[in-house]
């Protein structure tokens, strides 16, 4: 047990950076003096300093305030999207191991046949497709995203059929909508929720990507992807509007990554440390 | 075994079929043609234009045309790019892109299979937490970060390597390094972890009690057991190799079919991005497939399933 005490620090610790970095976005208006998109031409690209902590762009608007703005978008659309993944990979995934037969084969088919695709071409094809909006980027994401999620759910809900209890509410007489929303689906929650802490770094890196290459999140609206963008255009000369939107992002998806480690190490300890 | 991958060869053309499927009615369920976009053309213009692409056809007929076509290897010409074939434009762009993602793959094997051995050798040294503490930073750094980010200090401070491009040698040792970096971490924590399991075992004691040398039970009685989760991990990597090099060839101006997919994607031009697609997927699944035939001869438990 001295193990899962670590291990419990070790996840209070990540939640807690998390919450910090997530809080700190969001009351970003009220506690910064500066608006992300204010500008001041005359100021210009300057070094960080004292009125501007982490130094302005080449328009002279904040980073600190650009990056608070960026965060809300991005740690956004990572929430948003694995929501969007969460809710059909646990409906697919729970229809299917309780419905077992053909119909498991088939909708488990279907999902080895995208597993088999190139995500991020798929994810690409849909912003052809769909146009780069905001709403339809993350919709995207999390339309791809899903198939582990109901991989895990259906093995979970295959043994959850086993049980007594899932045999008593069937003797009972239930509609199997209800068992499953009622009795099956409350039981599957922690893999859920660590599989679910894994997924948003992934979609944070995808829209990240996405925004990198251009397909993503459109100006005037920013995200720590396209800050890193902009960065990347003016490195030469001023470097710390790289280094800061990268050091922020990499950190974040450190913490979210060793969050989910952790959490799986804590719920679900058959599997072990890796 | 005969039968088995005969199987697994046939499983490949109903995925394979879908993904033309799906992202060909994709392309025609987009709002707005590439055509409608800059200047109006005259209606006279645009119907031969439309004629040209088979655009004024039925759907169906589309579809029943670009399928044969697609199996005789024509992905139909290019909207944006007249004057040569998809076709002819990925046989051009595709050979770069693999031989970036060898680069890559050589990258991630040196450094991975070194760095997990040298890891394993002496657990908790100093070696060992700076090789964890690297692997760590190249997961957490995706490739548009530490691609740029080798760039500022490889390129513009210290001035030894080109910024962008892809002629000389010296052109390809930054790309190669941005897109080996994330595979070359796994590699070395997979190596790392497999190696320190088998250690562990008896036959490794025995092996020890025999009196031979450390160098000998590390490279000649361990190593060997230690690479059977290794070589599994190695077809999805090489796989995501191939086709993953979007943004390191975005990011070096190298003109691959990453970049080429990116491009045709942003000018919406369908028959590129359908044929990209098609090449993409097919890869992927030759590769995913090659890897389950190379498990299943080590493996005869998973032929028989």
């Amino acid at each position: 047990m001295i193990r899962g005490g670590t291990t419990a620090t070790r996840a209070k610790r990540h939640a807690a950076m998390l919450a910090a970095v997530a809080g700190v976005c969001v009351l970003g208006p009220w506690i910064w003096p500066y608006a992300p998109d204010a500008q001041d031409t005359l100021l210009g690209a300057s070094a960080p300093s004292w009125r501007h902590w982490l130094g302005t762009d080449l328009l002279g608007r904040d980073l600190l305030a650009r990056l608070m703005e960026g965060g809300r978008v991005s740690i956004g659309v990572g929430l948003a999207a694995t929501a969007v993944s969460l809710v059909i990979g646990v409906a697919w995934g729970t229809i299917a191991g309780y419905a077992g037969g053909r119909t498991d084969r088939l909708m488990m088919r279907l999902v080895d046949v995208l597993y088999a695709l190139p995500f991020t071409v798929f994810v690409i094809v849909l912003t052809v497709v769909f146009g780069r909006s905001l709403l339809l980027l993350f919709v995207a994401i999390g339309a791809v995203e899903w198939l582990t999620m109901a991989r895990i759910v259906r093995a979970q809900t295959l043994s959850l059929k086993q049980s007594p209890f899932v045999e008593a509410v069937v003797l009972m007489g239930l509609s199997p909508l209800r068992i499953l929303y009622r009795h099956v689906v409350p039981n599957l929650l922690g893999p859920v929720i660590v599989y679910a802490t894994l997924t948003v770094p992934r979609v944070m890196l995808l829209e990240a990507f996405m925004s990198f290459l251009g397909l993503g999140v459109q100006p005037p609206m920013s995200s720590w992807g396209t800050l890193i963008r902009d960065g990347v255009e003016v490195m030469e000369e001023f470097p710390w509007l790289l280094l800061s939107p990268a050091v922020i992002f990499a950190m974040t998806l450190y913490s979210l990554n060793a969050l989910g480690d952790a959490l799986r190490d804590l719920l679900d300890p058959s599997e072990g440390g890796r | 075994m005969i039968r088995y991958v005969l199987k697994r060869v046939a499983e490949l053309v109903p995925v394979l079929w879908a993904v033309i499927t799906i992202a060909f009615f994709l392309a025609r369920l987009a709002p707005g043609g590439p055509f409608d976009a800059e200047r109006k053309a005259p209606p006279e213009a645009l119907r031969q234009i439309e004629a040209y692409y088979k655009l004024d056809q039925p759907l169906w007929k589309q579809y029943a045309s670009y399928l044969g076509g697609v199996v005789r290897g024509d992905f139909g010409p290019s909207f944006r790019k007249p004057g040569r074939t998809v076709t002819e434009w990925i046989l051009l762009r595709l050979p770069v892109s693999l031989e970036l993602g060898i680069y890559g793959l050589c990258v991630a094997l040196v450094l991975g299979l070194a760095g997990g051995l040298a890891a394993a050798l002496r657990p908790d040294s100093i070696l060992d937490r700076t090789l964890n503490f690297a692997s760590l930073l190249g997961i957490c750094l995706p490739a548009f970060l530490l691609g740029p980010l080798l760039v500022l200090v490889f390129s513009l401070w210290l001035g030894w390597l080109p910024v962008a491009g892809w002629s000389t040698p010296a052109h390809k040792v930054l790309p190669s390094l941005t897109l080996g970096a994330l595979y070359a971490a796994y590699l070395a924590r997979l190596t790392r972890g497999s190696m320190l399991e088998v250690l562990g075992q008896d036959f490794i004691r025995a092996a020890r009690a025999r009196g031979l040398s450390e160098a000998r039970v590390a490279l000649v009685h361990a190593l060997p057991g230690a690479m059977v989760p290794v070589s599994a991990f190695l077809g999805p990597a090489i796989a995501g190799l191939f086709t993953g090099s979007f943004v390191v060839e975005t990011i070096f101006f190298i003109p691959g079919l990453g970049r080429e997919f990116v491009e045709a994607a942003f000018n919406r031009d369908y028959t590129m991005v359908i044929g990209t697609v098609v090449v993409y997927a097919a890869l992927v699944a030759a590769l995913n497939l090659a890897a389950d035939l190379v498990t299943a001869w080590l493996d005869p438990r998973i032929r028989l399933e």
